[in-house]
């Protein structure tokens, strides 16, 4: 009930003369910085994007060019050891790190975009739209992703990382879509969305302005979850010989590992730390997620 | 102006669709420039549902809604659409819902300013809210430049009216404006609305409270399940209600220096005259009688 939230707002506007907005950034931001999940989960996360934007730069030569002696555990020249081929594994892992991250953004993005879209405009619009709409969205979310995903492209003559990243979100994206409509819907039906039409908004521009600033920190977290996602599917992919031709990812590195018996032949330094960076990046989301909520939702607040 | 005819709203309830609420049922009404009309009844009468009918938020199943002399459900596009609303705007029942809670309430004006008025400099825009403020008696210190929830349900009440005059309208539909306002307030709007008609604008006047419709309207419609029950001259309405059910409704306005009894009583001891009431042919129609002069009753719903 608006009219509920309203009210308790005007009993507490009368001791607090700075205005909502600075207000409300200033408490947000007041919970964040005492929130150890999110604090956690950011710091890792940005941790790895560093290590995955600088950390190229300082290498000085191709990640799967054979540059030192084979099969070598860390040391001091190659910091995390070497490959049966000899290919140095840091640089491996920082370009690793690099398309992970690309991947994430991608193919979360374009999960993100479409999901949005087709939950807006069904929660919106409503009636024979949002039935067609939700059928699409059923059928997608019980397709098998992985297979589709597979086959799709396994069958695909271009193999880069944004093809990749594409397939990822035009499969992963209709868990968002029916969350976003499920909000949009019951946000379409408050008077004020009725007034923007009676002062001649357009239908997008009523979504924008007056339905998504309003539940802008579920965008924000659905957009985390579909990130981690494309990061595992993407990992899930490489890791059975999917992944971008010629390129780097973490999972190829786990599935060459596993290829040339890395576990077998005790070479640790070798599936550890894509198997670690995968695992830390995406458990580092989820906590910060968890921590975005706290932040956001005051009844889930820690005081 | 506004010509409402043979309308009727149908919704469909239950699980497929298979069962039918009937909210309106033939209603024909029509208000001229200059005139209040008040459509009075009990919740879930259809009166704000026809409200929202007459603004284009809601489509009528069947029936014709003319704005001076378009269809307005046959109005397509967007432009067509804004035109309209250039002519026609509502103010609704709930304020503190009518503002987006995360923004400042004077953002309905520059809503305005921005669709309808983008040639009009911010200088200029100012001044013209300026105006429509002091029309509406608000303070302009007290209320621009606020969030919805640091004002009052009034304040913000009268910032939707305030909004509605900043275009050049023919119509305003008000839809319970005046229930979640304190009784001073109460009769600022009400003289407000007086003033509005004096200007030549038509109001549709949809509320739950005899005594106001009393107070404001040329002409009271009176409905009941969705249909019309008694349509007349206000004064008409009110000093000779025909049908049974406007007599039973007026008959439950509290009374300052009467109770229900007496009431009951007066009633029971002269008896008013029985009208013979139209009756419906089917369950779709819902026929008028003409008693007297502009004074219409319709059909006995039990």
């Amino acid at each position: 009930m608006t009219s509920v939230a309203g009210a308790s707002g005007t009993a507490d506007s009368a001791d607090s003369p700075k205005p909502v907005g600075e207000r409300r950034f200033s408490e947000t931001l007041h919970f964040a910085r005492r929130n150890p999940k999110l604090l956690i989960g950011l710091g890792i996360v940005l941790a790895f994007l560093l290590l995955g934007i600088i950390g190229p730069f300082f290498v000085g030569h191709d990640p799967n060019e054979y540059v030192g002696p084979q099969t070598q555990p860390p040391s001091g020249e190659y910091w995390l050891g070497t490959t049966t081929f000899g290919q140095d594994i840091w640089a491996q892992f920082v370009y690793g790190l690099r398309s992970t991250f690309l991947i994430g953004v991608f193919g979360g993005g374009v999960a993100f975009v479409i999901g949005t879209a087709v939950g807006f405009v069904a929660g919106y619009k409503g009636g024979i739209i949002d039935e067609i709409l939700n059928m699409i969205t059923n059928v997608v979310l019980v397709l098998p992703a992985m297979v589709v995903l597979i086959v799709a492209i396994a069958y695909l003559e271009a193999r880069g990382l944004f093809v990749q990243g594409l397939f990822i979100g035009l499969t992963s994206w209709p868990w968002a879509a029916r969350a976003v409509r499920s909000q949009a819907l019951s946000l379409a039906t408050r008077d004020y969305v009725d007034l923007a039409r009676l002062s001649g908004r357009r239908t997008w521009k009523i979504i924008t302005t007056e339905i998504a600033p309003n539940m802008s920190s579920y965008l924000v977290m659905s957009f985390i979850l579909l990130f981690g996602g494309a990061i595992l599917i993407a990992a899930g992919l490489d890791f059975i010989g999917l992944g971008p031709a010629g390129g780097v990812s973490l999972g190829l590195m786990l599935q060459s590992a596993s290829q040339w018996s890395a576990l077998q032949l005790s070479m640790w330094w070798w599936f550890i730390p894509p198997g670690l960076g995968i695992t830390a990046i995406v458990g580092s989301l989820y906590i910060l997620n968890v921590g975005l909520d706290e932040v956001f939702n005051p009844k889930l607040r820690e005081l | 102006m506004l010509e409402l005819s043979q309308v009727h709203k149908v919704y469909k309830v239950g699980a497929f669709g298979g069962g039918r609420l009937r909210a309106v049922r033939d209603v024909n009404l029509t208000v001229e420039p200059g005139e209040v009309v008040s459509l009075i009844g009990e919740s879930g009468s259809g009166k704000s549902t026809l409200g929202k009918m007459v603004l284009g938020l809601s489509t009528p199943s069947s029936g014709r809604i003319t704005f001076e002399g378009t269809d307005i459900t046959t109005i397509r596009g967007h432009s067509a659409r804004k035109e309209y609303y250039r002519r026609v705007q509502g103010v609704f029942q709930d304020p503190f819902s009518c503002f987006n809670p995360i923004f400042k309430a004077d953002r309905v004006f520059e809503m305005v300013h921005t669709s309808y008025f983008p040639r009009t400099s911010s200088a200029d825009w100012k001044d013209k809210v300026l105006d429509a403020l002091a029309t509406v008696r608000l303070d302009p210190g007290n209320v621009l430049g606020k969030y919805p929830h640091q004002l009052s349900g009034g304040q913000l009440q009268r910032l939707l009216i305030a909004r509605a005059l900043l275009l050049d309208i023919k119509l305003l539909v008000a839809d319970e404006i005046i229930s979640m306002l304190d009784a001073s307030t109460r009769i600022d709007v009400l003289n407000l609305l007086a003033d509005l008609k004096e200007r030549g604008l038509g109001i549709l006047f949809v509320t739950h409270d005899l005594s106001l419709g009393n107070y404001v309207s040329d002409k009271s419609v009176i409905l009941r399940k969705g249909a019309i029950a008694e349509m007349g001259p206000t004064a008409r309405v009110f000093d000779n209600p025909l049908h049974p059910y406007s007599r039973h409704l007026l008959s439950c306005v509290p009374q300052l220096h009467r109770t229900w009894a007496e009431v009951d009583a007066e009633l029971k001891a002269n008896p008013p005259e029985d009208v013979t009431l139209p009756t419906a042919p089917d369950e779709e129609s819902a026929p008028l009688i003409e008693v007297e002069e502009n004074h219409f009753v319709g059909i006995d719903q039990g």
